[in-house]
């Protein structure tokens, strides 16, 4: 069955000069419950994932340098 | 996928609020005992508290409470459907537990001589104790967790329980949704405390995660528990809860109520007596949302600036700290405008109605060496302190099962069964993507189960969700993670029949909204004063009535209709509307 990728805006914003995932830094994506966020190998910065948040905050509040901003996901705006 | 095994003697899934206390209890109870924590997310931020409380709804406090006025509270708030030794044990340790969870380090409210600054919401008695500062409760855990030297395995997806020969239970087997690995756990005792079955239905906003419950919670529990024998009771008693519109977040009785907020209809009048969430109160708030006066709001825009700042201070930053994001976003200020309010989708949880795994007052299922505690456990109105107080039960039960039980020996083909059905997903090339197929039963469920409950749409709803059934061997996952998505989606569907036949089975109305079924309206005490179990008896999914055991604690006869008269009576509410119809909207 043929599938699609069909794009969606995204809750969880990095900040990829304040991010410091290249120094090894995984605060974000160990603390969130839905295991949406990961770490961009290539550019060594945290980035969302998967559009399937619960606009929950941990990642935001346990950023160590304030890289994170969690918006309320555009549906439910 | 390569596979693991491990020995342990008490095995916990789910880190929430209930497992970690259990880990820690079982660990006290014996510390030579093996005690795994197997937590799907990450034991720091998970489950229904990952960003800490802002009460307890049910403390029993000595001087405002006691034991048998809750029990009595809390019989009367479920119809009279309870097992009231479970509701007393929690009742009698509730005192006990907040006094420990102090000494750890969680702040409760307390006044200027030190004693609990406690706050009537119930309709009866009073029991809610703010916790203005209880964001950090998570980080306490964890921290006594340590301390315990409990094991913990993060990002473990727990999908089925390991059952011996003789019925009892011998473990759980798990995939990692980093890796894809697959895991056998044997364990000794099991205690499940995955929290409620909060992906059951669709939100209105459409969009999957946006649900009250944290949506990790996806009813895993459940199905586990299903599928290893356990009765299940109360299903048809749904969780639905009174939200911000389009936002999760609770909004009303708890922190507001105290401080002079309420639930008002359209024209800014009170219409509900008592703002503490039972299905008998969402049945009025359904009423109003749906009639001429509607929808509902919370009104605060009477209350001075600085009990508005205060209640924002709570609001922001415990539990749910995006709600000030989202009234920003929308120009909503709680001193200017009533926020408009809506109902939640349905769920299964015990925390909040009654809906779980049967327990008795000693955390234990009716499989033996399973136990429950949290919202995943049939403790009817448990909330958070339950979960505390039956995780610690759930610990110690398990503990002493250890002592005198050998590890039981694992049947082969039930790992390679489940090793084949989990990793399906992963070696198909072609098929449907989990959120789609959980999209679309989700949106049956909310057809066909949100009540107002109808027979021929239930049943309607049955045979979709056995359509589904066939769908769920067409899934694919690209990898580990949409593989959790397209497990959790095989748990979700056994919820929704689950729900679906627990509904259709008992025939009158109980509950207010949460079982109103419209083709019998009425309550009838004389054929379903019973509790409806379900069970998978021979491969199918049986219902069968439990009896109710004699209650330890009658309630009076005037206190047996409380909850029947939540609507504040029309004259009532033109005089409510004057007093409080002093700041312009």
């Amino acid at each position: 069955m043929p599938t699609a990728f069909t794009s969606a805006s995204l809750p969880v914003r990095i900040n990829e000069d304040l991010c410091i995932a290249d120094k090894g830094c995984s605060v974000c994506v160990d603390v969130c419950p839905l295991d949406v966020l990961a770490i961009d190998l290539t550019k060594g910065k945290a980035y969302m994932k998967f559009d399937e948040c619960w606009y929950c905050m941990p990642c935001e509040k346990d950023c160590p340098t304030g890289a994170v901003t969690v918006d309320i996901p555009y549906l439910l705006r | 996928m390569q596979s693991h095994v491990q020995t342990v003697d008490v095995l916990i899934i789910g880190g929430g609020t209930a497992g970690p206390m259990a880990a820690v209890k079982a660990k006290e109870a014996n510390p030579e005992l093996r005690v795994l924590l197997l937590e799907k997310a990450n034991v720091k931020r998970s489950g229904a508290i990952s960003m800490g409380m802002d009460g307890l709804n049910n403390a029993v406090i000595p001087g405002h409470a006691t034991p048998e006025q809750y029990v009595k509270e809390i019989t009367i708030a479920n119809d009279g459907i309870v097992n009231q030794k479970t509701i007393m044990a929690y009742a009698r340790n509730s005192f006990s537990m907040i006094e420990e969870l102090d000494r750890w380090g969680v702040r409760f409210e307390k006044d200027e001589t030190g004693d609990y600054a406690m706050r009537k919401v119930h309709h009866m008695g009073t029991y809610v104790l703010p916790m203005p500062e209880g964001h950090d409760i998570k980080r306490v855990l964890y921290r006594r967790l340590k301390r315990a030297r409990v094991s913990i395995t993060n990002r473990l997806v727990a999908t089925r329980l390991l059952i011996a020969a003789d019925g009892s239970v011998a473990g759980a087997m798990a995939f990692d949704c980093r890796t894809g690995d697959f895991h056998v756990i044997r364990a000794k005792a099991v205690i499940l405390s995955t929290g409620a079955a909060g992906r059951l239905g669709l939100p209105a906003s459409g969009y999957l995660f946006g649900t009250y419950e944290n949506p990790t919670n996806a009813g895993d529990g459940y199905s586990m528990a299903y599928h290893a024998g356990a009765e299940l009771s109360g299903i048809e008693c749904f969780q639905i809860n009174p939200l911000i519109k389009d936002y999760n977040g609770p909004a009303c009785a708890y922190v507001t109520g105290p401080l002079g907020g309420y639930t008002a209809n359209s024209k800014g009048a009170r219409f509900i007596e008592c703002d503490y969430w039972s299905g008998q109160m969402m049945m009025e708030f359904y009423r109003e949302l749906q009639s001429g006066n509607g929808p509902v709001f919370l009104k605060l825009d009477h209350l001075a600036d600085e009990t508005i700042s205060t209640i924002e201070t709570i609001l922001h930053t415990n539990e749910r700290p995006s709600r000030g994001r989202f009234h920003k976003g929308r120009g909503t200020d709680y001193r200017k405008q009533m926020v408009e309010m809506h109902i939640s989708e349905i769920g299964l949880c015990s925390g909040h109605s009654a809906s779980g795994v049967w327990v008795n007052e000693h955390a234990e299922t009716t499989v033996e060496g399973l136990y429950a505690a949290g919202d995943l456990a049939c403790v009817p109105h448990n909330y958070m302190l339950g979960a505390f107080v039956y995780g610690k039960i759930a610990g110690e039960s398990a503990a002493a099962r250890c002592a005198g039980t050998p590890l039981a020996d694992i049947d082969e083909i039930q790992v390679e069964l489940e090793q084949a059905r989990v990793s399906g997903p992963l070696s198909r090339a072609d098929g449907l993507p989990p959120s789609q197929v959980e999209y679309k039963l989700r949106r049956m469920v909310n057809d066909y189960l949100q009540p107002p409950k109808v027979t021929r749409k239930m049943e309607i709803g049955l045979a979709r969700f056995e359509e589904i059934r066939a769908d769920l061997d067409r899934l694919i996952a690209r990898d580990p993670h949409e593989l959790m998505r397209a497990l959790e989606v095989h748990a979700i569907r056994d919820c929704a029949e689950l729900a679906a036949r627990a509904s259709l089975y008992r025939t009158e109305s109980r509950w207010g909204l949460y079982h109103n079924r419209v083709d019998y309206p009425d309550r009838d005490d004389r054929e379903w004063f019973v509790h409806v179990q379900v069970k998978k008896i021979n491969g199918a999914m049986t219902c069968f009535k439990r009896p109710v055991d004699p209650y330890i604690i009658n309630p009076d006869e005037h206190e047996i209709s409380a909850y029947q008269q939540l609507r504040i009576h029309e004259n009532a509410a033109v005089k409510t509307k004057t007093e409080t119809d002093v700041a312009p909207v």
